[in-house]
């Protein structure tokens, strides 16, 4: 709790790259969400036409809906990815960051 | 049990009296002898959670963050239930069931906030912060200006949302259960009363379980039955839909739910960071034992709203199939030659944010319909309890705690003024809910996620990655977000033209998410970048041991004993 313990960390090589890792894995699967989500709503706004072709001939069912189910699964899987590398990596070298100090 | 308790339990039962007795005296016509007995049981089983919660509930972290004890997967339910809202359920499916696809483009929406609150938000906020987002926000600011800043912001969407709410619970629980809408807006107010008062996080916290595995399963068992029918073919649920709605095919492909790209974009940022700021979810992070847990909850919650929206976009396409051929479900007309016609897109009974109601009727019958009732009222009190315990903590933690009293004040004293601002919130909730009863409500969950992204988002974001935030910087942003997105919201076409009865809006777009957000950010930035003074250098040099802290855990909050 005491400031030098504080310093001592943001010196330490180990909470360094912890940090390098996480944030480049949360900007990397946040610029994803971004792109697309946005995609999609770019999608609606300027090709609503290509969103409504039907997937097959004689088919009712356009390309719209497998692309915005895509979406929802997206952004389920993303987090899945980012809970499973945490879990794992992160926790583990937040561990060895912590066991540093004490 | 404390006397208080008990009575408090006795006045809750005793308020739904006239509400049973009521829908006897009616009989028949618009009541609901299934639904009401389904009620009765969901009210008397939350009151027994909320008997056991008020003797768990000592202390203030008890009140706020259920002592810290609610698991990954708990509190992903809880999130679940705290944030599919009655609104979504019926609205969506409503939107589906008249427009098709445009019910899709508008539920993705409200989930790809999530990731983000993940990817940026859940983890630090859990390690930094105690009982409010705020504790974040001012970790290293001056604490005064900024509980004020955050404390109004909090206010600002709590009101909106539970304006929005509590009219929309007033007109539903009219409909389904045949009592009068100022009597079902009390009884709402009463409820939410009970849960938070006496049973604070804990009770509220189930309360939002108990609602999202009822709504889970109802809507599962809904779109089950539905694409049975179907032999478990969503083509051949979209084949016949096109042929029974007067649109057509036109519901297969967007239409005109998206009018510019602007509107696009900008809705998508509210519904996208909005999510990010809303107190009462952001709030549910701080009942979790560490950042781990409150990484998981996302994952959970995530899980549990997506597969919803995939349920409501199944049963939208069932109210079409099942519900437009058959005249029972409408308002009908009987002509000069003896035909009865009705309106397929218009003339459903109760409106078409009935179609999920209607189409439990007509897939499981009388006793499910009564099921999907209660289901709805539940939603809406988990939905206005979580809203109402986060108005009372800004209340008295950073307003009366940290404001007021300095950080001076005794557990007890804070608990009072909890209790006693739940008490104030629910009476103003019920005085809003009857003044706004025929005003058109809709733009208020809107209005409530732009206000969320552009004072709550900012401010929270940036002190959590920006070393540079300043409190001058942080507190001129934040009130011009808030300001811009009131303001454009009442010069726009849903308050100006709609309400106000102008010919034109000043403002052409329905959500100002897009330009209040970025005034928010550059004036955080800009007066933030500008401010040489004293307090400014401490505030940037208490920037490391908050990020060591925000990354690692270190000096976090910890599950309280018990």
């Amino acid at each position: 709790m005491n400031e030098s313990a504080y310093d001592r960390i943001s010196r330490s090589p180990k909470f360094q790259e912890l940090v390098r890792q996480r944030t480049r894995l949360a900007t990397i699967l946040s610029i994803l969400m971004l792109v697309i989500y946005f995609g999609f709503i770019l999608l609606v706004a300027y090709a609503p036409g290509f969103l409504g072709t039907p997937i097959g001939a004689g088919s009712v069912t356009t390309i719209g809906v497998p692309i915005g189910l895509f979406v929802i699964v997206s952004a389920f899987v993303l987090t899945g990815i980012y809970v499973a590398k945490a879990n794992t990596t992160f926790d583990r070298l937040n561990e060895e960051v912590l066991r540093e100090v004490e | 049990m404390h006397p208080i308790v008990r009575n408090g339990l006795i006045a809750g039962a005793v308020a739904l009296l006239p509400v049973y007795a009521y829908a006897q005296s009616q009989g028949g016509a618009g009541v609901n002898t299934a639904a009401i007995i389904m009620f009765v049981i969901f009210v008397g089983m939350t009151l027994f959670v909320t008997k056991w919660a008020a003797s768990q509930t000592k202390s203030t972290s008890d009140f706020y963050t259920a002592g810290g004890g609610i698991t990954g997967f708990q509190n992903g339910l809880a999130i679940a239930g705290d944030y599919m809202s009655a609104a979504s359920f019926l609205g969506i499916s409503g939107l589906v069931f008249t427009s098709g696809f445009d019910g899709l483009i508008y539920s993705v929406g409200w989930l790809v906030g999530w990731p983000i609150v993940l990817f940026l938000i859940a983890e630090r906020l859990r390690n930094l912060g105690k009982f409010t987002f705020a504790d974040v926000a001012s970790y290293r600011l001056q604490q005064t200006p900024i509980r004020i800043l955050s404390a109004t912001g909090t206010l600002t969407v709590v009101a909106f949302y539970l304006i929005a709410q509590m009219v929309g619970a007033g007109k539903l629980i009219e409909l389904l259960f045949g009592v009068p809408y100022l009597l079902a807006v009390i009884l709402v107010g009463i409820m939410m009363i009970i849960y938070v008062t006496f049973g604070g996080m804990l009770a509220t916290t189930w309360v939002q379980i108990i609602k999202a595995c009822m709504l889970l399963g109802g809507a599962t068992f809904m779109a089950f039955m539905v694409l049975w029918h179907y032999n478990f073919s969503p083509g051949n649920l979209f084949n016949a839909a096109v042929e029974i709605q007067p649109k057509g095919d036109a519901i297969m492909r967007p239409g005109g739910l998206v009018k510019d790209p602007i509107s696009a974009i900008s809705l998508g940022i509210a519904l996208m960071f909005g999510t990010a700021g809303l107190p009462h979810i952001l709030m549910r992070f701080f009942t979790v034992a560490d950042a781990k847990a409150a990484r998981k909850s996302v994952f959970y919650a995530t899980g549990f709203i997506g597969y919803f929206y995939i349920l409501t976009f199944i049963i939208g396409f069932g109210a079409i199939v099942f519900l437009m051929n058959n005249p029972d479900f409408y308002t009908t007309t009987t002509g000069a030659d003896g035909a009865v016609t009705w309106d397929k897109l218009t003339g459903l009974v109760g409106g078409t944010n009935m179609a999920a109601v209607h189409l439990a009727d007509a897939v499981g019958g009388s006793l499910f319909l009564g099921f999907i009732s209660a289901v709805a009222f539940a939603t809406i009190l988990a939905v206005v309890a979580g809203l109402t315990l986060a108005g009372a903590s800004a209340v008295s933690h950073d307003l009366y705690y940290s404001v007021i009293t300095k950080r001076q004040a005794a557990d007890a004293d804070v608990i009072r003024v909890s209790k006693i601002s739940t008490v104030c919130l629910g009476i103003v909730a019920i005085i809003l809910g009857y003044i706004f009863e025929n005003q058109n409500v809709a733009f208020m969950v809107g209005l409530a996620f732009a206000v969320a992204a552009s004072v709550n988002f900012p401010v929270l974001v940036l002190s959590m990655f920006w070393s540079k935030l300043t409190t001058r910087g942080a507190l001129i942003g934040g009130f011009l977000g808030l300001a811009s997105a009131v303001i454009l919201v009442i010069l726009s076409p849903a308050v100006w033209v709609t309400t106000f009865g102008n010919e034109a809006a000043i403002f052409p777009y329905d959500n100002p998410a897009l330009f209040s957000v970025s005034l928010a950010f550059i004036a955080t930035w800009f007066f933030s970048i500008t401010d040489s003074s004293k307090t400014a250098q401490a505030e940037i040099a208490g920037f490391g041991p908050q990020y060591v802290r925000s990354q690692t855990g270190l000096g976090a909050e910890g599950a309280s004993a018990h």
